[in-house]
């Protein structure tokens, strides 16, 4: 089915909240100028709950398109507004009692933070290469700025700039790839795309021209998932923004750009056959996606080995975690991409969680340096706790949550006989194990000469962590629906 | 009338300029030209492509979409090279290194 302007507004709620939100916060940023530091988190947060609260009550029926064929509306990409959303909200609440935000007027972070909310969500949809570029940049112009908050500080600065022109440089190469794309088939909606690219053997130039496109195409989505080689930004960005946003970074625009992934590769370049699908004759893009992945995760297992700033560890191990992740979409497969969704889905409390753990420990300590947690167990047993349940998740150790995700995509590749991409996941996951014990070591077992003062931590923190634990270790306990929630939002729209 | 092919030279052309110029400049200024002109081959493709072809103006809609984002993705780089020049008193890209590589 595919719905005209207005039919689709009636869709298009979740949307809209968001927009009246970013509007709502910026007027009352202004009028406001007492109450503001109370009301726009509250506004923020309802706004991204009413959001949700539509989402989860949207019932389109079968899959169609939104806005002339603009957006797909199917249950993959309700998957990914829930999980975005999730994503939102958790952010806001780590960010609230967050140091490093305090000492800057919070006004345009809430605005921000709803306004990069509103391209992922669109990012998710998008069945149409404009509405892909478009939401695409909505996220990384409003993300660069997130990153570069903190204006006086030399660190946020620099990370930004860099953020920026490696952004500029891998959208604009995508778009080169675009605009080669409409050449070739003199369509910009994907599944009119994929139909003019089925309808004769790619042959000869246009082969060439085809794998042209997908390297220029995969250049920007390579770096909104930060995967190898389009990673060079990740871990300076990581390490320069504020912890919340880095935290935000990690998880959200990274799922965000795995969706328009799929939609691109798996909706455009691929024909819905059954169980697995078929790519377009001509060009072999599961085999470079395959080497995308196996460089990915090795690459950022083997360099987090090193690093002795936390937020630089953890941006490596989110590289790693891409890699794991895209496991899941080269094998073009229901079960590929099912394993994909519950890999994300666990990946999204564990890493918030591990990061929400730097964000207090910064915020009494101002330190991000792996020396300076030693002692840290005798100093707060539960944070000490926390922190070692989400890495713990991290490595994929039973029974915590990370142990499902890496179940599913290893099972997955099993299925498909691809042996030797496992062997190379599995490895990369032994050698992961040890940096993330490197951190709980230094935290429980070794003890510097001070007396053990006691670590502050605000209740609405401790009550956030206790909120990131829960699904952390019970996740393993409600198996059963989530396997049920992401077998059902595989249905990819697949054109009229 | 000019062939099709000409235009897709230029813009292959200024693409790749463009992806020199990110390379090789160290002004932060500079840089941001490079990725004009890759946005701008971009463009070209777009409505050389739309012109040659009998779908429709799609391809030129597009080019508009792009420029106005352009112009968004330009305002942000320079406040940010702007706040950079506040905290380092230059725009030099070699200078930007605090966060080791």
């Amino acid at each position: 089915m595919n719905l005209g302007n207005l039919d689709s507004l009636t869709f298009f709620r979740p949307e809209l909240i968001l927009l009246g939100g970013i509007l709502l916060v910026v007027i009352s940023d202004i009028a406001l100028k007492g109450l503001r530091n109370l009301i726009n988190p509250l506004l923020t947060l309802a706004a991204l709950l009413l959001a949700l609260f539509y989402t989860l009550q949207t019932d389109h029926g079968s899959a169609m398109t939104l806005f002339e064929g603009m957006l797909a509306l199917d249950n993959f990409a309700l998957f990914f507004k829930v999980f975005l959303l999730v994503a939102g909200i958790l952010v806001l609440l780590g960010s609230l009692h967050s140091e490093e935000l305090a000492s800057v007027h919070q006004g345009e972070f809430h605005a921000l933070l709803l306004a990069v909310t509103l391209g992922m969500l669109l990012m998710a949809n998008s069945a149409h290469l404009v509405m892909l570029y478009l939401s695409l940049e909505l996220v990384s112009l409003t993300s660069y700025v997130m990153v570069g908050y903190l204006r006086s500080d030399r660190l946020s600065n620099e990370a930004s700039m860099k953020y920026i022109l490696f952004g500029a440089v891998s959208t604009g190469a995508m778009l080169y790839g675009f605009s080669l794309l409409y050449g070739m088939t003199g369509s910009l909606d994907l599944f009119a795309i994929r139909d003019a690219l089925l309808a004769q053997e790619v042959v000869g130039f246009n082969q060439v021209t085809l794998v042209l496109v997908v390297v220029l195409t995969t250049a920007g989505f390579g770096f909104k998932t930060a995967a190898v080689p389009f990673h060079f930004w990740c871990p300076d960005v990581y390490t320069g923004a504020p912890t919340p946003v880095t935290a935000f970074l990690s998880v959200a625009p990274k799922a965000a750009g795995f969706a328009i992934l799929v939609r691109f590769f798996l909706g455009g370049l691929s024909q819905p056959a059954g169980e697995q699908w078929a790519f377009i004759s001509g060009i072999d893009w599961p085999m470079v996606l395959m080497v995308v992945s196996v460089m990915t995760m090795s690459l950022g297992n083997i360099a987090a080995l090193t690093q002795n700033n936390l937020k630089r560890m953890l941006a490596y191990s989110s590289i790693a975690h891409a890699g794991y992740i895209l496991m899941g979409v080269v094998l073009l497969t229901g079960t590929g991409l099912k394993a994909m969704l519950v890999y994300l889905f666990v990946y999204l409390f564990m890493n918030l969680g591990a990061f929400f753990v730097v964000t207090v420990i910064f915020n009494s300590e101002k330190t991000f340096e792996l020396e300076d947690y030693n002692g840290m167990f005798r100093r707060s047993p539960f944070l000490a706790v926390a922190m070692s349940i989400f890495l713990l998740s991290l490595i994929g150790i039973p029974p915590f949550a990370g142990f499902l995700g890496k179940l599913y995509i290893f099972g997955a590749v099993i299925d498909q006989g691809l042996y030797w991409f496992a062997l190379v996941g599995a490895l990369n996951a032994a050698v992961a194990a040890f940096y993330y014990m490197r951190v709980m070591k230094h935290m429980i077992l070794e003890n510097d000469d001070r007396p053990p003062t006691p670590l502050r931590i605000s209740t609405l923190n401790r009550a956030l962590l206790v909120l990131l634990l829960v699904p952390n270790i019970l996740l393993i306990v409600f198996w059963t629906p989530i396997d049920r929630w992401a077998a059902n939002s595989i249905t990819l729209f697949g054109g009229l | 009338m000019i062939e099709l092919k000409y235009f897709l030279l230029i813009s292959a052309c200024l693409f790749s300029l463009g992806v020199f110029g990110v390379l090789t400049r160290r002004n932060a200024v500079n840089v941001l030209m490079g990725v004009e002109l890759i946005l701008n081959s971009a463009n070209l493709n777009l409505v050389a492509f739309s012109r040659y072809s009998s779908t429709g103006i799609d391809g030129q809609m597009f080019a508009v979409f792009v420029i106005v984002v352009a112009a968004a993705e330009v305002a942000v780089a320079l406040a940010i090279v702007l706040t950079l020049y506040r905290v380092l008193n230059t725009v030099n890209l070699d200078r930007a290194d605090v966060l080791k590589r």
